[in-house]
């Protein structure tokens, strides 16, 4: 962005020279700046609360960090999780995408062995806005490749602060996405590098790279889909060259048997349809290849003879395999389409199926006002430079468009990918911005000089007419513009580039650039800088208020200063202390993944839902009565089971909001527990007119226990505001063991079984005969 | 002059004094005493109020014998001697006006058990007892882990109850001539205790005798079941870590595991009585420490393993700073919690240098907690890179252990002193030192290795960027 905006007048070889080198340095302390911009507003979230991992999934990644650095990286692949999924374990080391916690347990390794003692905490905390400037680089890269360093620069210092991607990369926010965005870019610049090159140096690396990105995050399959997507592009325009294959075949070849090794992927990389487009288009560009060999030795009458009876025996051929492919997919029962990339084809796929899918909320459509908060001007920066990548339309900047449009797609069916469309959207503005700069700038540089010209023209011809348009400066300066030329031209290309396309660039600055009145640039200008403002401002502000929570410690400010919720690690710190190691603790699978990681406690289902039986389990017992809840507890050996209910602070995202959940996930497994029940007129409440399967459920009770004696009798409810239903109840199978200072985490023990009576063995015997076969139990519905 | 002129004065006529007792004691038993001493009166106060006991014994020592006696003995019962955590003694001379203390010397004695295992414990004088001379002592002992909650579970709404055995009269190789025990108990609700006449109850108070002229091992065991409130607080493990830099910092950090040592807790634990009630519920459960701290502390940290704790107020004045902290949830008996406080000091506070050009560093030895019981505590001085033959003076005895620490670009790594003990008390937090040579040019070995390396990062990509060394011209 600086770089054109400094040049200045002609100069001498030798000063231009100088000046080249000087852009140079400048560019690179401005990368360095740009790194540190986008660390340093990441930083937020440690400031203003403290530095300690965020929210579920950090946890989780955090926790196999500590193994992994404890352990080893062999003990890492080989890891059994026996303390969550209870009683079925986890296989860790072959169900997570590893490159995250393999990135800081080496940074880690690496600090370790400088002797610098930074926790394997602080480590991951600091993982993501480190990765951020990374990603800040890539942008910078890649968008050179597009349209030139001004262009890059740009679109690096937007996407060092594009609140999307600030969401996911605050310090602590240890998650996937933190390294993936700096794969993907990264990887996408490793393409166009090669497709602008051909070389296999790059080609090769791009394979490495595309390793890493399927080390890291699911989100792979964006990369290995958009790419094909791209080829075909340029095939079917007629843009084939053999710098297109060099860029695409190594990468299918290399990069599926590479991803290949990394266990969460395995044989998918191969098996399932998500890749099947890439090897479609391999196939197809080795066609083209031959198309373009045989056209290039046979004449073009034989040639024309030759298409034809290739093209009938070809069509045979593949229909041949795609009904092979079709059956094979058929075959299975997802089509071979995983649940979360069927949403993405279908939006409305997992909320008709998959109630587990549904109920996460960042995997809901988004809706217009977070495109505003997530990409803010940007969103309109956009179409300009798409516009900015037609003129002219090359290979690289028709990838970036088509990684827009895609990614633009996608962002529409679930909000998680904002994140995707962020550098698409920083790259295109940066385009957008940095090329109406360069118009301004132009023009107002075109004024300078020719203002100087006339004041000399002035001294020696005496002739009037100051006020003359800057227009009319253009056609008499004709001249002018050969010596100036040059300028863009050298700052935008490469150097190598520069040699070969210089005729066409003198055909194209011959066409006369656009020029406008100096007045309008300067407005223009003006307007541009305000529009970057607001957007600095946006950004910070979304930085430090909107996304620097860590979720796991809230805060408010009130009249008498700022309140501090800690009640999560109250309870986690109390069950790690005070309960038995091998306790096992039962909770909504929300809270799965910080139990593990901060209580060190056995779970009976986690944020990873892998299993969704086990956790319609969960959701049963927790709609059903006592009774049976406990039934159902004790048959999975629970212990304690852990609510949270923010009814008493105002803490909305409570377990009596997520109930309903419960009970569709519930209900879609075990039939007697059905929806209607826990509704009144269609309506879910809580109060005096809720139903009885509600007020009977053990969540209700879980959470309101005494919770009457808090305010005197009323039982208010500050998060549904409204008087609870069911006041003055007694537990008689659960016993409350703790609650945490704000009453939003509460842990209750199962009771132990009552003791036989003598007289009443019938009675008892029907007990122990419905409670040990589980699922028999669980089937039939007592209740009703 | 004057002042020694009177307090010679004073001396004469104590021992006057002495010697005019002794000839009437020796005039009227003469025959019983078979110890070469034995002890005119003895007064022993015991305090229950928290869960660290103290006793302060008051003896008045004669010596019978013919010849001069340097040592005095003291018997313990076995079971106490497992819990004494401390034992000192001071030899009181001069009158109430002009009393003065002298600290004396107190060793597990090399002598033969007593009867039924009674351990002995022997006070070196000041000047040998001459024979019919007499000295009074004070000896003040510390007892942990001595108060036996029973009933051993309570609920959240009972108060906790807790047990105290000892004996009436004081056990002690020698006769005593007169003798009495005062028990104080931290309220007026004493459930029951042993009746071994004269005996009486007053208030917070029970004493026992007083009793005359009981042979040397005599016993005669008590029981007080009495309620106790006060905070149980136990440090079962206390890890410090003291880090010098001599960039001008003295960074602390201490590694707790606390619990509540009293009755444990039984049944549920119900937030809303907690809140409502807090007089009657969970009323041994304590919520908040104190830490007390040196002044001038700064960068004061309080966190645990899952982050930082929030709740907690540090005021610093000029003589001290106090820390309020609050662990993150109430502990009732039984309970755990593990924390981290962490602090920096201004080096010039506790680092000195000494005549030989040694440096030393002076510091507290114990645990900053108000009134806790440490089970073990293990103080880890990291003397900076480079510092040599460390040494420690330190007026208890502890277990010194060597090791070596890395941090920070080290390379030979740091000396660590390790200094363990067990059962610390309030009493053990004195000043102890450590000694080490150590030259200021180590302190520029870092900085220097900096630099060179970035210098050699530079000179290589210069050299990079003016060598070419592709193969194609």
């Amino acid at each position: 962005m600086a770089v054109p905006v400094d040049s200045l007048t002609k100069q001498t070889p030798a000063s231009s020279t100088l000046r080249f080198a000087f852009g140079n340095v400048l560019a690179f302390f401005i990368l360095l700046l740009i790194g540190v911009l986008a660390f340093s507003i990441r930083l937020f979230s440690v400031i203003k609360y403290e530095s300690v991992i965020h929210e579920f999934d950090p946890y989780f990644n955090y926790r196999v960090t500590q193994f992994l650095t404890k352990n080893g990286i062999y003990d890492f692949w080989n890891w059994f999780d026996d303390r969550t999924w209870y009683p079925l374990g986890r296989v860790i080391g072959g169900t997570v995408y590893p490159g995250l916690t393999l990135t800081a347990g080496t940074i880690w390794k690496v600090l370790q062995s400088l002797n610098i003692p930074l926790s394997v905490e602080t480590v991951c905390v600091f993982t993501a806005p480190v990765f951020s400037a990374f990603a800040a680089w890539a942008t910078y890269l890649l968008t050179k490749e597009v349209k030139g360093t001004g262009a890059g620069l740009t679109a690096a210092v937007l996407l060092a602060m594009v609140p999307s991607y600030i969401s996911r990369s605050v310090a602590g926010s240890y998650d996937n996405e933190a390294v993936a965005i700096f794969a993907l870019i990264f990887t996408f610049y490793l393409y166009i590098k090669t497709l602008n090159t051909g070389s296999l140096f790059y080609a090769t690396l791009n394979s490495i790279s595309y390793f890493y990105m399927v080390c890291s995050w699911g989100g792979y399959t964006f990369i290995i889909n958009l790419i094909p997507m791209h080829v075909l592009l340029c095939i079917v325009t007629g843009r084939y060259s053999s710098r297109l294959y060099v860029a695409y075949a190594p990468l299918v070849v290399l990069g599926t048997l590479l991803a290949a090794l990394v266990p969460v992927v395995g044989f998918n990389a191969v098996m399932t349809s998500e890749h099947f487009a890439s090897f479609l288009v391999f196939i197809v560009i080795h066609v083209v290849a031959l198309a373009y060999y045989i056209k290039g030795m046979l004449s073009p009458k034989m040639f024309k003879v030759a298409a034809t009876l290739v093209v009938s025996v070809g069509l045979v051929v593949c229909c041949a395999v795609v009904a092979v492919l079709v059956a094979v997919v058929a075959s299975s029962p997802t089509k071979g389409w995983s649940g979360r990339s069927l949403s993405l084809l279908d939006p409305t796929y997992a909320s008709k199926y998959i109630p587990i899918i549904a109920s996460v909320s960042e995997h809901q459509p988004p809706t217009w006002p977070s495109y505003f908060m997530d990409l803010n001007v940007l969103a309109f920066l956009v179409p300009a430079g798409i516009i900015a990548c037609f003129t002219p339309l090359s290979d690289a900047s028709s990838f970036v468009i088509l990684y827009l449009v895609m990614s633009v797609y996608f962002s529409g069916v679930m909000v998680r990918l904002m994140l995707v469309l962020a550098p698409a959207a920083c790259i295109m503005s940066g385009i957008a911005l940095s090329e109406a700069f360069d118009v301004f700038t132009r023009s107002i540089k075109f004024y300078i000089t020719n203002l100087t010209e006339y004041l000399q023209i002035d001294a020696g011809d005496s002739l009037p007419g100051n006020n003359v348009s800057p227009q009319n400066d253009v056609l008499k300066n004709e001249k002018k513009e050969d010596a100036l030329k040059e300028r863009p031209s050298r700052k935008n290309k490469k150097k190598e580039k520069e040699i070969i396309e210089k005729p066409s660039v003198k055909s194209k600055t011959e066409k006369r650039p656009l020029v406008l009145p100096v007045e309008a640039s300067f407005f223009a200008l003006f307007l541009t800088v305000l529009l970057g403002g607001f957007y600095v401002v946006h950004s910070v502000w979304a930085a430090a208020e909107a996304y620097s929570a860590p979720s796991i410690v809230l805060t408010s400010h009130s009249h008498d200063g700022l309140h501090v919720f800690d009640d999560f690690r109250e309870a986690y710190a109390w069950l790690s202390h005070n309960t038995e190691v091998d306790d096992k603790v039962a909770s909504w699978w929300d809270y799965g993944y910080q139990t593990t990681a901060m209580a060190n406690r056995t779970v009976i289902v986690d944020n990873n839902t892998w299993n969704n039986t086990h956790i319609a389990t969960v959701g049963t017992a927790m709609s059903s009565p006592e009774k049976a809840a406990w039934d159902i507890f004790n048959s999975l050996d629970v212990k304690y089971v852990l609510v949270v209910f923010g009814g008493l602070v105002g803490y909305p995202s409570d377990d009596i909001n997520k109930f309903l959940w419960m009970v569709r996930i519930g209900g879609g497994v075990f039939p007697h527990i059905k929806e209607p029940d826990y509704l009144r007129d269609g309506q879910y409440r809580i109060d005096s007119q809720a139903t009885p399967t509600m007020l009977n459920s053990l969540m209700y009770k879980l959470s309101y226990f005494r919770f009457v004696e808090t305010d005197g009798g009323k039982g208010y409810d500050r998060v549904r505001r409204t008087e609870i239903g069911k006041k003055h109840f007694k537990l008689t199978h659960f016993e409350e063991v703790f609650t945490t200072h704000h009453w939003m985490v509460r842990i209750y023990k199962l009771k132990p079984q009552r003791n036989r009576i003598r007289g009443k063995t019938k009675k008892s015997k029907s007990k122990t005969s419905s409670t040990t076969p589980r699922s028999g139990a669980m089937k039939k519905n007592p209740w009703h | 002059m004057e002042v020694f002129a009177s307090r010679s004065r004073l001396t004469l006529i104590f021992s006057l004094f002495v010697l005019l007792s002794l000839c009437f004691r020796s005039s009227t038993s003469l025959s019983s005493s078979t110890s070469e001493l034995q002890i005119l009166t003895a007064e022993r106060r015991i305090d229950l109020v928290s869960h660290i006991i103290r006793v302060v014994l008051t003896l008045k020592v004669q010596n019978d014998g013919a010849s001069p006696a340097s040592n005095v003995l003291l018997a313990f019962p076995p079971a106490q001697v497992k819990h004494l955590a401390l034992i000192q003694a001071a030899e009181l001379a001069g009158k109430k006006r002009k009393k003065s203390v002298h600290p004396l010397d107190v060793k597990p004695s090399n002598d033969a058990d007593g009867p039924n295992g009674a351990k002995l414990y022997s006070i070196s004088l000041r000047n040998p007892l001459s024979t019919g001379s007499s000295v009074s002592i004070e000896v003040s002992y510390v007892l942990t882990q001595s108060l036996e909650p029973f009933p051993v579970e309570i609920s959240q709404s009972e108060s906790q109850l807790v047990l105290y055995r000892d004996s009436a009269l004081i056990l002690s190789p020698y006769e005593i001539k007169q003798q009495t025990t005062v028990l104080r108990t931290p309220s007026t609700k004493v459930e029951s205790f042993t009746r071994v006449e004269p005996s009486t109850q007053t208030r917070t108070e029970l004493k026992y005798g007083p009793y005359e002229d009981k042979p040397s091992f005599s016993y005669v065991p008590v029981l007080v079941h009495f309620e106790n409130n006060n905070p149980f607080a136990v440090v079962e493990e206390l890890v410090r870590e003291i880090e010098i830099s001599h960039w001008g910092n003295l960074q602390i950090t201490e590694h707790y595991t606390v619990v509540h040592n009293g009755a444990k807790h039984k049944g549920g634990f119900s937030r809303v009585d907690y809140q409502s009630r807090p007089t009657f519920s969970g009323a041994s459960s304590f919520k908040h420490l104190l830490v007390k701290l040196p002044p001038r502390v700064h960068s004061v940290y309080y966190r645990d393993n899952i982050g930082n704790i929030s709740t907690s107020h540090l005021r610093t004045s000029y003589s001290k700073s106090e820390l309020e902290i609050e662990p993150r949830y109430p502990l009732l008996g039984g309970w755990k919690a593990t924390f981290i406080i962490g602090y920096g000091l201004p080096l010039e506070d506790v680092l000195f240098e000494s005549d030989d050009g040694k440096r030393y560093l002076n510091f507290t030895f114990g645990c900053p907690i108000a009134e806790t019981l440490v089970n073990k505590i293990t103080n880890k001085v990291v003397l900076p890179e480079g510092s040599k033959n460390p040494s420690v003076v330190i007026p208890f005895s502890v277990e010194r252990r060597a090791e070596t620490s890395y941090s920070y670009l080290d390379i030979v790594g740091r000396p660590v002193v390790v200094l363990e003990k067990e059962n610390v008390v309030p009493e053990h937090n004195s000043l102890f030192q450590v000694y080490y040579d150590f030259h200021p040019m180590f302190m520029l070995a870092e900085p220097l290795m900096l630099t060179s390396v970035f210098f050699f990062l530079f000179v290589a990509a210069l050299a990079y960027i003016h060598m070419d060394i592709s193969i194609k011209k």
